[in-house]
């Protein structure tokens, strides 16, 4: 017995003059101190990494099947998947309903930031790496949307590349540019799979490892607030942490089996979502003459979508459409630049006073209000409504260094209590 | 320096290489369309270049109007260069009769619906007829002159076109002026 | 503030959950009862019989101009437990192998000919429209000498396909008739001295002149429910797998949350003990 303990030792060793094993299991796992007390929301991180594993595994396998070489081929080829593979429509499931998971943990995740300050110093970076990896899932569903080749692949293309139209001077070429081609074509459609297969995927697997090095080079933040690294024993280690491994192992578990029971349930009964994850008009071929009678992007976008819509007035001698393109633009990037805007002395919401609570309330409110217009089909009153919905998502951040500095905060504790 | 140059330099053929291709730039040939079986009042959607060609076969009553709207419209007398020079009057198009426009809205190139009767519609209490985008709600009157304050920013493009003889059109193609 | 969390969260999820029943049932059916509402019935993958008559009227009545080019015949007779023979026998007409594709010869060129448009596949029909539009559109169809040939239909009105089961249905036109009127309450309207009906004199009543078809209404409604049914199978015809799987998934899933609740109550009982 102690021979094998005393070889695997001298294995570990070998191993460990090579490469950092032990090193990186115990700064990341065995002694990463994680805040004893936290809550529910900080599982969304972990279930995001969970989606992202989904995706790129039965992404594979998909593209195992699929066929991009033609434009019926890339319609047909889904249908050959789900019907004549072998669970072939569970790959697709599982594929189709990790990109709506994925956002929806994401947006959950991102909500957490807001909540409890976790973009605020010392986390900028690790906020601005989330954002850029936000921004490149954005486009990454994007793209994945077009290779269906349905109604909906086909116009949500176009209009996505057209809006690059709305840039003066250089918008016509740029588009053409883009598609390759003078319209959406087989040509756009390869070069979308090339981007959505082989390179934001690669893209994104950096940025995650790069926002996992910078949390855990900072620490992981809390609902409170608290610097815990202010109180610590004689080694060093926060007095109100405890380590990663074992002691959240389990919990972790138990919250990722529960997220993959309503994944699953969502998957194998809700596939399509009622519409929202798979779109009825995309179960037709795309027609390049024929717009479906509604068209909406998929639900994760639509917030943004009905921000493109609500702006109709040019400026500056310049088309409506461009400000609509800034617009949109502008509610992204503005996230960015959170850790800035934000005065309070606190982090958490829980020491906030009402402004803050309210500003935040108001931003959800205009979010999902947003989200649920850019569903419906166009109306004046509808517009208006998107209009006003856009001033308040905006005044959100715009009054954010007033209302932050101006309001009472409450004490924050030295420690959890 | 020179080694940013270099870098600058390798990128070329990645940027490049998404130029459209000799294969993309060949396709394009012009269509001609039967007009013998277009009703007055109707419209057709020829396919040139892969885009939708509304050809619309207009009445007396969607003629005359024209006029009766312009205070409404972004561009009434076709300012801006969305057509060809000889389109360029107050129906739009070589022969009154017949209006071709490139269907693919201004705004972000959906492609918009015909609504010709002259009816209050839900998007426009005071409807002239003529073509409603159902993605973002612009509005282009019979002849494709966009109204002022919807998405789009400029008429529908009307396509070269011409008359091989009454009752056949070439689009795609002009008359040697 | 965990708690206010959560109930946002409850709240967003049931915000999307009435949503999605809005889309659900935002599918169009033309002018079909004046209101656009296609006909509320539930479809039944597991009818056998109903799925196998269904493709019997698909085979004889659809098959000539529409396809069906993504599903197979052997699956179908597979999951519906169709005798490979008998399927040879009553389903396949061109003498296609049981593996082959529910393809016809029509081309495309001559199809738009025809039709104007060339006839669309009905693999995934009802899940671009749903199964209750298909149902409705079978039953609107109508006679009409406007249209080339001589059929309109209310749920999709100036469409292009003639009314092929009208030997079914029989010939059904527009008419005035008088109809029902409905209080505001919904209730039928009835004279309140002699319990009448009140009707009113309606000018789009579809009636099916009698005698002119080989069902009667029921039997056609039925007919008709066959044909979406099937149809409706066509374009998932995995569904019950779907769900069989599902249901095993999900009891694991249970399973393994229950084990894991119990597993950290104890680690965590342990933790608190030692500290």
């Amino acid at each position: 017995m102690s021979a094998i303990a005393a070889w695997s030792r001298s294995a570990m060793d070998w191993l460990n003059d090579r490469l950092p094993v032990t090193h990186v299991w115990q700064r990341h796992m065995s002694k990463y101190p994680a805040p004893s007390r936290l809550n529910f929301w900080y599982y969304f991180g972990m279930f995001s990494m969970v989606v992202l594993v989904i995706q790129l595994v039965s992404g594979v396998w998909l593209l195992m099947s699929y066929n991009s070489s033609t434009v019926t081929g890339a319609f047909s080829s889904i249908e050959y998947i789900m019907r004549d593979v072998e669970l072939g429509w569970l790959l697709r499931y599982m594929h189709s309903t990790g990109a709506s998971a994925f956002f929806a943990v994401v947006y959950l995740h991102m909500l957490r930031g807001l909540l409890y300050g976790s973009y605020r110093r010392p986390r900028e970076l690790v906020w601005i790496i989330g954002m850029a990896i936000y921004v490149v899932l954005m486009a990454e569903g994007f793209l994945g949307y077009v290779l269906p080749w349905g109604q909906m692949s086909y116009w949500g293309a176009q209009v996505i590349v057209s809006l690059f139209g709305a840039i003066p001077v250089v918008g016509e070429d740029l588009v053409t540019w883009i598609r390759g081609d003078f319209l959406i074509s087989g040509i756009t459609l390869t070069r979308f799979t090339a981007l959505h297969v082989v390179l934001l995927p690669l893209v994104l697997i950096f940025l995650v490892f790069l926002h996992i090095v910078a949390l855990h080079e900072v620490g992981s933040g809390n609902p409170d607030g608290i610097d815990i690294k202010r109180h610590t024993d004689a080694d060093g280690v926060p007095l109100d942490s405890i380590p990663f491994y074992p002691y959240k192992v389990l919990p972790n578990l138990l919250a990722t089996a529960v997220f993959l029971l309503v994944f699953c349930v969502i998957m194998f009964f809700l596939p399509e979502a009622g519409g929202y994850f798979l779109e009825h008009a995309n179960f037709e071929e795309a027609n390049p003459l024929k717009t479906p009678e509604h068209i909406a992007p998929v639900w994760y976008y639509t917030p943004f979508y009905a921000m493109l819509r609500a702006v109709t007035y040019p400026l500056f001698g310049i088309d409506a459409k461009f400000w609509g393109l800034v617009v949109m633009a502008a509610a992204i990037a503005i996230l960015f630049i959170m850790p800035w805007l934000d005065r309070s002395p606190v982090a958490s919401i829980r020491y906030r006073s009402w402004p803050s609570k309210l500003a935040l309330g108001v931003f959800i409110v205009s979010f999902l209000l947003l989200g649920y217009l850019g569903v419906q089909p166009v109306t004046e009153l509808y517009s208006l409504l998107a209009r006003v919905g856009t001033v308040l998502y905006f005044s959100y951040f715009v009054l954010m260094p007033f209302y932050t500095s101006w309001e009472k905060v409450k004490p924050v504790p030295e420690r959890f209590e | 320096m020179v080694g940013a140059g270099g870098v600058a330099g390798a990128a070329i053929p990645f940027l490049v290489s998404w130029q459209p291709s000799a294969l993309a730039r060949a396709s394009g040939a012009p269509v001609s369309v039967d007009l013998t079986k277009l009703e007055p009042g109707t419209m057709l959607v020829a396919e040139w270049r892969g885009q939708p060609v509304f050809v619309i076969r207009q009445t007396e009553s969607s003629l005359g109007g024209l006029e009766k709207h312009r205070d409404r419209l972004a561009d009434p007398d076709s300012e801006q260069p969305d057509q060809p020079e000889y389109a360029r009057n107050s129906q739009r198009s070589l022969k009154p009769e017949f209006t071709v426009l490139v269907g693919i809205c201004t705004h972000l190139g959906c492609s918009p619906k015909p609504f010709f009767e002259v009816q209050p519609e839900p998007f426009d209490a005071q409807w002239q007829g003529g073509f409603f985008c159902p993605c973002h709600g612009s509005t282009f009157d019979m002849v494709g002159r966009v109204y002022a304050g919807v998405p789009a920013p400029t008429n529908l493009k009307v396509p070269p076109h011409r008359y091989l003889s009454d009752d056949v059109l070439v689009i795609g193609e002009e008359d040697a002026a | 503030m965990m708690r206010a969390g959560l109930l946002l969260l409850l709240a967003a999820l049931t915000q999307l959950g009435a949503l999605s029943v809005h889309a659900a049932v935002s599918a169009p059916c033309g002018t079909w009862k004046g209101t656009g509402e296609c006909e509320d019935v539930s479809f039944d993958m597991s009818d056998r019989a109903s799925l196998q008559r269904g493709a019997a009227l698909f085979m004889n009545y659809c098959l000539g101009c529409h396809t069906t080019r993504y599903a197979r015949y052997e699956r179908f007779a597979e999951d519906v437990g169709v005798d490979i023979d008998l399927l040879k026998e009553h389903l396949i007409f061109d003498g296609s192998q049981p593996g082959s594709l529910i393809v016809n010869g029509m081309k495309v060129a001559d199809a738009k000919k025809w039709f104007g448009a060339p006839p669309p596949d009905l693999s995934l029909i009802t899940r671009a429209r749903s199964p209750q539009w298909l149902y409705t559109y079978l039953l609107a169809f109508y006679r009409d000498e406007t249209r080339p040939l001589g059929h309109n239909n209310r749920v999709f009105p100036n469409v292009g396909m003639p009314h092929v089961l009208e030997e079914l249905q029989g010939v059904q036109r527009q008419v005035c008739a008088p109809v029902r009127t409905y209080a505001e309450n919904g209730g039928v309207r009835r004279d309140p001295l002699t319990r009448e009906l009140i009707t009113e004199e309606s000018c789009d009543v579809l009636q099916v002149d009698a005698g002119t078809g080989m069902m009667g209404e029921t039997e056609y409604r039925q007919a008709a429910y066959d044909l979406a049914n099937y149809l409706h199978y066509t374009a998932e015809p995995y569904r019950s797998q779907r769900i069989s799987v599902g249901i095993y998934v999900v009891f694991y899933l249970l399973l393994l949350i229950v084990i894991l609740w119990m597993l950290n109550r104890e680690f965590q009982k342990d933790v608190a003990d030692k500290h």
